[in-house]
């Protein structure tokens, strides 16, 4: 167990209450009642309470104490600092958190993971066999690591890699996931949208095992801190992958990567081409430092790389500054962007949904504006 | 090359232009009178398993849709019968009485076993519950090959490659079948099933069977405590020009 200064979910009044004992029946007893619900709590207080009534516990809370196994992204050796949000959701969850990472020559990565602050060891499998993340052997691994290492909780991010991976893992070890949630009240309790965004379900998982992907924008990343977490080779099962890597062709920026950007900059259909897209977003975009979005309509309509649709269907963004520049704001777009701090709107419809969201609106032609914002910005900087 | 077989699991959801409602008991949302339609995503695998048959890019033996829930969503089967699908089986399931993704992929388990096929094609997400599941849950209890977000399919001899929408671009990857893929929004344009082919698809075979039919049962493994309307956003009114605009980002500490 962690110290009790880092797992501070519980009330404040239950330490003074555990110490107060078995010299005051009525009040523990009622302390027991409530915490052996859950094995999370009874993990706590048995460390709180100096392992002062074990035997009072049920004995099912007792016999698998929480542990988190937090699944980290990697390419080309380059550990995906996105990834330590799952670490973040490890952590609200209390108990020990292990890191697990796998691909191509990991030592480097493996190393870098140790130094987060909270994590108590990472298990690296080094095989080039799941350099590329394929689920149909990097699944296999999972499994082995999981039964070995006896977690009740896997967490992973709801990226391309987290979606197409967890729900063949929870499959083989019949486990119902819980996806893309975006908070934690207990140990089967966690908060997620649904319908676009348009309700908030909160679900109780009955699974021993819970798979769980999480909002990045929901959890920040854990930070590289002077952690020392010991590194430990995983097991390898060495499945068969039924499925070969060929290519891939990822767009190239030096832009900040949307899906983490302080500031995102999105273009709507009113851009009305690649050309006006890139003259009018691009710029401003750099005026900002913020990162260059999409809606669908504009990534239907090519003006933009499909890697940057904001939406439902497309990245969520949760950045500090959101500029919504030709976008009416359909409900799958606003799905993909209303918890942004600070929400702008460019638009040349006054009655443009958009506005209803916006704190600040704009109501012109943005083929004016936007140009004379990123003079304007500029000059200022 | 084997011919494909290929199933194509549908579902029923509220129209993805309307706003769902929270009911007033907080368990869900308002269904009753509200608009439903095919999702989207289930729209492009009909529409990509027709596709495959008429490019002949590979020899097509079966389209078979699958969908399980209430009497209505024979609705979505017809229409996905009549945008090509040979014939469709729906299992049907109480109103009210939703599967999880877990479910949904034993059932399809059972019938791909059933049906013999050798290609399942699923939507990537259901634009209701939004998990994104059910393709790689099927794959993986079948111990087949996956390939999730689709954007482009192509056969070659025995194989299908696959361009998948990934975060940051695209990645192809090659498998034999059989497999499952899961399809994203740029893999085709759904067409519209033209009126002489709806009265068409009304004389295509659809069979009817329950979960039991295919051995399996609803079991549920969560248990929604909630539905709440998210917080509401207040929009800040609007500015006269950009120097009003950038005055307020600056109030607001956004720039």
């Amino acid at each position: 167990m962690q110290p009790p200064a880092k797992v501070p979910l519980a009330p404040p009044s239950l330490p003074a209450r555990g110490l107060a004992g078995p010299c005051s029946p009525p009040a523990d007893r009622g302390w027991v009642w409530l915490t052996r619900h859950t094995a999370l709590r009874a993990a706590r207080s048995t460390s709180r309470a100096n392992g002062l009534s074990a035997a009072s516990y049920s004995p099912s809370a007792l016999r698998r104490l929480l542990s988190s196994l937090a699944i980290l992204e990697q390419r080309d050796g380059k550990l995906n600092h996105g990834s330590l949000s799952a670490i973040t959701a490890a952590k609200k969850l209390g108990g020990p958190v292990h890191g697990f990472v796998a691909g191509d020559n990991i030592k480097g990565v493996a190393d870098e993971a140790a130094k987060v602050d909270g994590v108590d060891k990472i298990i690296a499998v080094d095989n080039a066999a799941y350099e590329k993340g394929l689920a149909e052997n990097y699944a296999p691994l999972l499994v082995e690591n999981i039964k070995k290492g006896g977690y009740t909780h896997i967490i992973a991010g709801h990226t391309a890699f987290g979606k197409n991976l967890m729900p063949r893992v929870a499959a083989l070890l019949d486990s119902q996931q819980i996806s893309d949630i975006t908070a934690i009240e207990n140990e089967n309790t966690f908060v997620r949208p649904i319908y676009a965004g348009n309700a908030i379900a909160t679900v109780e998982s009955s699974d021993a095992t819970k798979f769980i992907t999480i909002r990045g924008t929901a959890f920040a990343p854990a930070e590289v801190g002077s952690g020392s977490a010991a590194v430990e080779d995983g097991v390898d099962p060495k499945a068969e992958a039924l499925a070969e890597w060929v290519s891939e062709d990822l767009a190239k920026s030096d832009r900040p990567d949307l899906a983490t950007a302080g500031k995102v900059v999105s273009g709507g259909r009113g851009l009305k081409s690649k050309e006006e897209f890139d003259k009018v977003m691009l710029p401003l975009a750099d005026s900002l430092g913020a990162a260059v979005g999409a809606s669908r309509a504009a990534v239907d309509s090519g003006y933009a790389d499909n890697s940057l649709q904001v939406g439902q269907t497309g990245k969520v963004v949760a950045p500090q500054l959101y500029m919504a520049v030709g976008i009416s704001g359909a409900i799958q777009h606003l799905a993909g962007m209303k918890d942004s701090k600070v929400i702008a709107a460019i638009n040349k419809d006054g009655d443009a949904p958009i506005f209803q969201v916006a704190d600040v609106g704009l109501v012109g032609d943005l083929f004016e504006k936007v140009p004379e914002l990123t003079e304007k910005l500029k000059s200022s900087s | 090359m084997s011919a494909l077989r290929i199933l194509v699991p549908v579902k029923r959801v509220i129209d993805y232009a309307v706003k769902p409602r929270v009911n007033k008991a907080q368990t869900g949302v308002e269904t009753a009178g509200v608009k439903h339609s095919m999702n989207p995503f289930d729209e492009l695998s009909v529409e990509e398993s027709v596709r495959i048959r008429e490019k002949k890019s590979a020899p097509v033996e079966d389209i078979c849709v699958i969908s399980a829930g209430p009497p209505k969503a024979q609705d979505v089967l017809r229409t996905a019968m009549a945008m090509g699908a040979d014939r469709g089986v729906h299992v049907e399931v109480k109103d009210g009485e939703e599967l999880e993704p877990l479910a949904v992929a034993k059932m399809l388990r059972a019938a791909v076993d059933k049906e013999k096929s050798n290609l399942v094609i699923l939507g990537k997400q259901s634009i209701d519950d939004d998990a994104a599941q059910t393709g790689q849950t099927l794959a993986g209890l079948l111990g087949w090959a996956q390939a999730t977000q689709a954007s482009a399919v192509k056969f070659e001899g025995d194989t299908v490659l696959v361009t998948k929408e990934v975060d940051g671009g695209a990645e192809t990857v090659k498998a034999k079948l059989p497999m499952v893929i899961t399809t994203d929004l740029r893999l085709n344009e759904p067409r519209y099933a033209s009126l002489p082919n709806i009265m068409k698809a009304k004389k295509k075979p659809l069979v009817k069977m329950s979960l039991s039919d295919l051995g399996v049962a609803n079991e549920r493994r969560l248990k929604v405590v909630k539905v709440t309307e998210p917080a509401p956003r207040q929009g800040g009114g609007k500015v006269e020009d950009v120097d009003g605009l950038i005055s307020k980002l600056k109030e607001l500490g956004a720039i």
